[in-house]
């Protein structure tokens, strides 16, 4: 459906986008993943036409758009602040793209009240865009990007400015609609969580080219770098040198998957890969914090030598602050990072 | 930029520009010598000081009688707020002219004032000095009242919060914010009342003249020309400087604040000082404000047989005021709409162009290009209006038996206001907004006619009402250029006032009092479509 080719954008010195290859299928959802500065925005901003690239082509279905301007693209965005326009009323928003198209009045406010529908706002047609919350925006915001029915779907930070709990249920929402409808979808957000929640597959940017692509389970598993591990939450990130089975570390002897080639390299121990024990038992540490995480706590271990670690377990074994224990590894939750 | 750009040059440059030069040259060649002989004039020198302090203690008058009331209007609610606004808007569009009569109806030879207590005022210069603070109010209200609506209280509460007192917070906190609004106001005051002419016309009599009286006088009077473009060049030069300084301000302002909804600022006074506060606020309003115009519209009703319509019947004919006019001077009203709507499209086209220009640009150039715009405002009017006839009315500009000349001149006049009520809001259309249509399908021109255009609509009607009010009351370029048999509304004014005896005086006041009436409903009509972001004025 999408394809970018070496698609390059420079502001002034600095390259924002660098040589990005990227391919979205038809009814795939892909989301991009990166912290802020990484270029996701940009990219988004490429493939509707309303930055031009320097170098590099952007493909839909198979067809250049260089040459073709934002409107005639017939992709979609959703803006990150939403953008709806003030003077409009929510119907207002909604049939804008339907009237650029040439909809007639009837069938505009059919296909207005269905989606609507859909987004769980219906009868909110007459509503006054400046009296919507946060949420409701957002809602109005899809809607109208779905409104025209574009071969493309794009959303900048979908759910960024919501509170938790309404992003968790919106993700849901997003994702069975999504599968529902069959849109083809080109996400970016700086939150994980909400990417691997929605994405067929992640691809995480950094600096103006992407670190790795992978579907969430792949990624999660595997990260292709310590940049990707750290950004995705995982600092326990150690220099290591692999010896058959297991690696050797500044925490001692970590374990890695059968069939890791031998030498030096790097091993991520995911905090559920930490198991507490008595001191005898793995590397001795002092727990410095303790931060509880709903179900679960997250400890912070001193090892005498070494950088910290993070530990998760379970409320009722967690260890205090002051303590002193063993953390032992356990291979099911050992990557290795070249 | 290529229209309003040329727009300035042809109607504003090249007239200003030959009349200087007509006015320098003598057999082709410059005749610096009469600069240094004109500023040495110890008349000439008399009248510059009077410019000077006058403007000064305008200025001055001005901020101390209307900071209270900017500070009233920005933080109190009261019944009747949104009208008493209006109320104090009335003066600032109205004509010189009509300023000028209303003045002289309240402290001129048999005023209001005389027969009371015997009090004359008019061959003072307090005369000039009210009639300036009345004609300013809203200037220094709107200005800095505007800005002080939308400081967020909750900055002087954070300061009080910290350990500083009511006063220390107001001091250290909005004060500092409010310094530069303050300057740009007291610049355009100082602007306004250092060009006076209308108003210095009518009531300084022969004793007080400005610099714009001046060049009048010179160029009209005493037809010497050398002389007045001197006085041009240097009434430019002073105005370029003020200009210089009124920009740098408003960057200032511009850059550094952060703003919040007028509406949620204001509240009901509380405790006896507020309360006071807003009643002597009032009560200033009501004795600089209205009486003048109520004082006006009295002088026009009482005729010779106590209060009927005497004055407004003799301005049907022609035959009744000794032979001032060719044509009834009724007919002067629709001259001045005609002429009126039609300034006001121009300046509605060319100031728009200029503004879009504006928002699209940025750089020291286009800085240079907002100041350019302001410079008609504080350029002698009557300069402009001689320099009309001067320089359009030969090959390839043969203008002078045109009637387009007057909306032209009144158009230049125009333009500013347009600019500046136009630019804060096109710049505060967010560009992604166009984005957002374009993605959903809107081409360039659609988005901007579906996005821009409802947004900007409002302002732009603000901006033609402004447009069409000043162009009404334009006087210092239309005197020359008005053909004498289709005077404008301030032309016939002007010319009844120079006549002597009670009907004709009496007919001054009852066309003034049209004129007022004319621009109240049109201001009225402003304020109900205003916007929040408009403008400075």
């Amino acid at each position: 459906m999408l394809r970018l080719d070496e698609v390059t954008v420079r502001f002034g010195e600095r390259t924002v986008l660098d040589a990005v290859d990227l391919s979205v299928a038809e009814h795939e959802t892909v989301c991009v993943l990166g912290p802020s500065g990484s270029g996701k925005s940009t990219l988004l901003r490429v493939v509707a036409g309303l930055q031009r690239a320097d170098a590099g082509r952007v493909l839909l279905a198979g067809k250049d758009q260089s040459a073709v301007p934002t409107h005639r693209r017939g992709v979609g965005l959703m803006f990150q602040d939403h953008q709806l326009f003030p003077q409009r009323d929510v119907a207002g928003n909604v049939a804008f793209g339907l009237r650029m198209r040439g909809t007639g009045r009837a069938e505009s406010a059919r296909r207005v009240a269905e989606l609507l529908e859909l987004v769980g706002l219906p009868g909110a047609q007459r509503r006054p865009v400046g009296a919507l919350s946060g949420g409701e925006q957002q809602r109005v915001a899809l809607a109208r990007a779905l409104a025209p029915e574009p071969r493309l779907l794009m959303l900048d930070e979908p759910l960024g400015q919501l509170d938790r709990s309404l992003r968790e249920r919106l993700v849901v929402e997003l994702r069975a609609l999504f599968g529902r409808l069959g849109t083809t979808v080109l996400a970016v957000t700086h939150d994980q969580g909400e990417a691997f929640a929605l994405a067929d597959r992640v691809v995480v940017m950094r600096d103006g080219h992407i670190a790795q692509a992978g579907t969430p389970l792949e990624v999660w598993r595997r990260p292709a770098s310590e940049f990707v591990a750290r950004f995705l939450g995982f600092d326990n990130v150690v220099p290591a040198t692999v010896r058959g089975e297991c690696a050797e570390t500044v925490w001692g002897r970590v374990p890695v998957p059968r069939g890791t080639p031998e030498g030096a390299c790097r091993v991520l121990v995911r905090p559920a890969g930490v198991r507490i024990a008595s001191v005898a038992e793995g590397l001795a540490c002092d727990v410095v914090a303790r931060t509880f995480r709903g179900d679960h706590v997250v400890v912070r271990l001193r090892p005498a030598d070494g950088p910290e670690l993070e530990a998760a377990c379970a409320l009722a074994s967690a260890p205090g602050v002051g303590d002193r224990v063993g953390a032992v590894f356990g291979v099911d939750e050992v990557a290795v990072l070249p | 930029m290529a229209v309003p750009l040329a727009f300035f040059g042809v109607f504003f440059a090249y007239p200003v520009a030959s009349i200087v030069s007509r006015g320098l040259k003598d057999g082709g060649s410059w005749q610096f010598a009469r600069i240094g002989e004109v500023i040495t004039d110890p008349r000439i020198g008399h009248v510059l000081w009077f410019t000077t302090w006058q403007a000064a203690a305008s200025t001055a008058l001005t901020l101390l009688l209307a900071l209270p009331g900017a500070y009233v209007f920005a933080r109190f609610d009261f019944p009747g707020k949104h009208l008493l606004r209006a109320v104090v808007t009335v003066p600032f569009v109205l004509p010189t002219v009509v300023v000028g009569s209303a003045f002289l109806a309240l402290l001129g030879r048999g005023g209001l004032l005389d027969e009371l207590w015997g009090v004359r005022l008019d061959t003072t210069v307090w005369a000039i000095l009210l009639a300036h603070v009345f004609f300013n109010y809203a200037v220094v209200v709107r200005t800095v009242g505007g800005l002080w609506a939308q400081l967020d209280p909750r900055q002087e509460e954070a300061a009080r919060v910290l350990g500083a007192g009511r006063l220390a917070a107001w001091r250290r906190v909005t004060l500092p914010a409010l310094g530069p609004a303050v300057a740009a106001a007291a610049l355009m005051v100082f602007l306004f009342t250092f060009t006076s002419f209308g108003v210095v016309q009518i009531l300084g009599g022969p004793r007080y003249a400005t610099l714009e009286v001046e060049i009048y006088q010179q160029t009209a009077q005493l037809l010497d020309l050398p002389t007045a473009a001197v006085l041009t060049l240097v009434q430019f030069a002073a105005v370029a400087a003020l200009l210089g300084v009124h920009a740098w301000t408003v960057r200032r302002r511009e850059a550094t604040l952060k703003l919040v909804d007028a509406a949620r600022t204001a509240r009901r006074p509380q405790g006896a000082a507020q309360w006071a506060l807003l009643a002597s606020v009032l009560a200033v309003v009501a004795l600089l404000v209205l009486v003048p115009l109520v004082v006006l519209v009295l002088r026009s009703l009482d005729g010779p047989h106590g209060y009927d319509l005497t004055y407004y019947r003799a301005l049907a004919s022609a035959g009744d005021n000794g032979g001032t006019f060719v044509v009834a001077p009724l007919a002067a009203i629709g001259n001045s709409l005609a002429y009126a709507l039609a300034a006001t499209a121009v300046a509605v086209v060319v100031g728009g162009l200029a503004a879009a220009a504006l928002t699209r640009r940025e750089g020291r150039l286009v800085r240079g290009f907002d100041a350019l715009l302001m410079l008609p405002l504080g350029t002698s009017a009557v300069t402009v209006g001689f320099g009309f006839l001067i320089a359009l009315d030969e090959p390839p500009l043969d203008l002078r038996t045109s009637w387009i000349l007057v909306p032209l001149a009144q158009a230049l006049v125009g333009v500013p206001f347009v600019v500046r009520t136009m630019l804060p809001v096109l710049r505060a259309v967010d560009v992604r907004l166009r984005e957002a249509a374009a993605v959903l399908g809107a081409s360039p021109l659609r988005a901007w006619r579906e996005v821009d255009l409802p947004l900007v609509g409002r302002a732009l009607a603000v901006a033609a009402g402004f447009a069409f009010a000043v162009s009404l009351g334009e006087f210092g370029a239309t005197v020359f250029i008005a053909r004498p048999d289709s005077p404008t509304l301030p032309v016939a004014v002007a010319r009844l006032l120079g006549r002597p005896g009670a009907l004709t005086y009496g007919q001054a006041m009852a066309l003034s009092t049209i004129l007022m009436l004319v621009c109240a409903a049109a201001l009225l009509v402003l304020e109900r479509v205003r916007t929040d972001r408009t403008g400075e004025f």
